[in-house]
């Protein structure tokens, strides 16, 4: 592992994709969890570069390993064989250093915490000063349209909005690298519209690389600039489709022929990547 | 949202005060029932006849087998209010030894100490057992076997051997009541102190949070809720321990003495007074932590 990373500044060899501002690099990394019914091949043979600034979407069936996939890439889970080096470290070395921001499935706001304590979670344990913590706390849930609820506590709060907390804690100590594991996927398709446009917004002003997990064609084809399919059993990378609609989209895109072809493709992948059968 | 809250709370409130009333109407009735039949062999009914005659003598025996509610609740009248609370000796003003209170308050400090003791032991025993594998599986056996012995077999083991160390009064009995008492903390905390997700965790981990920080900032908040939980049940048990452990020395003060002094001299209502005591002394307890319960809840922002 620690080889990737030495290699790095150099440019890998062989590879077509400049690499000299990657952020994430992943080469032939599988992952294979033991139970008591036998061996499940979460991951298998993934090679995935990823460079600053992109916003990357993980997209497939359940059970295809995007969520492990992007939990390997922050150190929750250990891969079994291949290499893989984030900013350069190791996983564990990019989470020791607190490299990335994680925003899970649900928004996991600690509930005895007003929203202000929430996003000073992270800064409490980096041991920021108090007028520090206050400042970010302050800048980051203007950032996510929720100044004014500093002082509430998680329940007072709707679920999207819960959310947009759990952004800006994640946010709050301006990681350079965003990972979002189906943030959205328990909400309501319009509050769901909503918070698409306002996380492209905020990608545009931060210019963060993003990956993003999702189960969604039409939000992974709206929010990013490349489209990772994956397909189950094992979990493996089946294609990876650039999604080149510009800066500055709004919802309205969706009607384009451009966005329809390239939501087509991503339906196709999956289609080709899941059988029905089994 | 407030007014919403009230109009729900009101006529909840309003719909429990009939059926308790009924209740307890129909123990009261019960209770003054079964004085006649539970005195029926004393010498004071022997020659009294007519049922009502009879039912009335029954309610107002002097060492009744059963005494009436009224005859418990004069006595416990007569021995609280109705006595002195204070008394001057040599060493200045004390708490009077014929007052209940006095009595109360003995068995209050040691119920109150044992307590403190008791539930810092259990949430210890708890931290222990959810940080470290080996303190769990060796400590656990022995947390519930502790439970499996009978108190009234131990607590005159303790008090002796103390007793022998020269440790008498107040410190044994807290320690029978500690005894009693950890247990339900340390069971409530490490439910509590586990009840994090994995995903509150794994953001901790994402933070590369240290442990204590962990600790601190995720399972000890979370287990508050379990702890007050336990704290309840560790209070009353704690007042039965410090009960208990006035029992075997044959203790001169509290509401333990008082029982045992009753049964020696056939004095049922005392006793009945004592034990209607400590039942109020309980209640009170209670009462105190449910309140602590609800202004820390509140403070940590749980829903009303």
């Amino acid at each position: 592992m620690s080889d990737a990373a030495l290699d790095r500044p150099a440019g890998p060899a062989g590879r077509s994709d400049g690499l000299s501002d990657g952020v994430i690099d992943i080469r032939d990394l599988s992952l294979t969890f033991q139970t008591a019914d036998g061996p499940v091949y979460a991951l298998s043979h993934v090679d995935l570069a990823v460079r600053k600034g992109e916003f990357i979407s993980f997209i497939g069936p359940s059970g295809c390993g995007k969520t492990t996939l992007l939990r390997v890439i922050a150190d929750l889970e250990q891969a079994s064989s291949g290499q893989i080096s984030v900013n350069g470290l190791t996983p564990e070395e990019a989470r020791l250093n607190r490299q990335y921001g994680y925003v899970f499935q649900a928004p996991a706001l600690y509930p005895w915490r007003t929203i202000e304590k929430n996003v000073m979670l992270p800064l409490e344990v980096f041991g920021m000063t108090a007028a520090e913590r206050t400042a970010r706390a302050r800048k980051y849930l203007a950032l996510v349209n929720l100044a004014g609820f500093e002082q509430k506590f998680p329940w007072q709060l709707s679920g999207g909005m819960q959310q947009r907390a759990s952004i800006a804690r994640a946010l709050s100590f301006d990681p350079q690298l965003l990972l979002m594991d189906e943030p959205f996927g328990a909400l309501d398709e319009i509050v769901r519209d909503k918070l698409n446009e306002q996380l492209l917004r905020l990608w545009a002003e931060t210019r963060k690389t993003v990956i993003f997990v999702t189960h969604s064609i039409p939000e992974a084809v709206f929010l990013s600039t490349r489209i990772v399919v994956m397909s189950p059993r094992p979990g493996r990378i089946i294609d990876i489709i650039d999604c080149d609609l510009g800066d500055n989209r709004s919802l309205d895109i969706r009607e384009t022929p451009r966005f329809l072809a390239i939501a087509q493709r991503v339906r196709e992948g999956l289609r080709a990547g899941h059988s029905y059968d089994d | 949202m407030s007014a919403a809250a009230s109009s729900r709370a009101v006529p909840r409130k309003a719909g429990s005060t009939v059926p308790v009333l009924v209740i307890t109407a129909m123990i009261m009735a019960a209770w003054y029932a079964a004085c006649l039949p539970m005195n029926n062999d004393l010498p004071q009914l022997a020659r009294v006849t007519g049922l009502a005659e009879r039912y009335q003598v029954s309610w107002a025996i002097e060492r009744p087998v059963l005494p009436a509610p009224h005859q418990i609740v004069t006595e416990l009248y007569n021995s609280t209010i109705g006595t002195r609370l204070f008394r001057e000796t040599a060493d200045g003003v004390v708490l009077n030894p014929r007052n209940l209170v006095f009595h109360a308050w003995v068995t209050l400090s040691a119920t109150l100490l044992g307590f403190a003791m008791g539930s810092l032991l259990g949430i210890v025993i708890a931290i222990g057992i959810v940080h470290s594998r080996t303190l769990s599986k060796s400590l656990m056996p022995w947390v519930i076997i502790s439970q499996t012995i009978p108190i009234l077999a131990i607590a005159p083991i303790v008090i002796v051997a103390l007793g022998s160390i020269g440790l008498t009064g107040l410190v044994p009995k807290a320690i029978i009541s500690a005894y009693l008492c950890f247990f339900p903390v340390a069971i409530g905390m490490v439910k509590g102190l586990l009840s994090p997700d994995t995903m509150q965790l794994d953001l901790m981990r994402t933070y590369n949070g240290s442990v204590a920080q962990t600790f601190w900032k995720l399972r000890w908040p979370a287990a508050v809720p379990f702890l007050f939980a336990s704290l309840k049940v560790a209070i009353t048990i704690s007042l039965v321990g410090a009960i208990v452990g006035e029992l075997p020395t044959g203790a001169q003060a509290g509401l333990g003495a008082r029982l045992l002094s009753g049964s020696y001299f056939g004095q049922t209502i005392q006793i009945w007074s004592a034990l209607l005591f400590a039942a109020l002394l309980a209640a009170l307890l209670v009462v105190a932590v449910t309140l602590a319960e609800r202004l820390t809840l509140k403070a940590m922002g749980s829903r009303p």
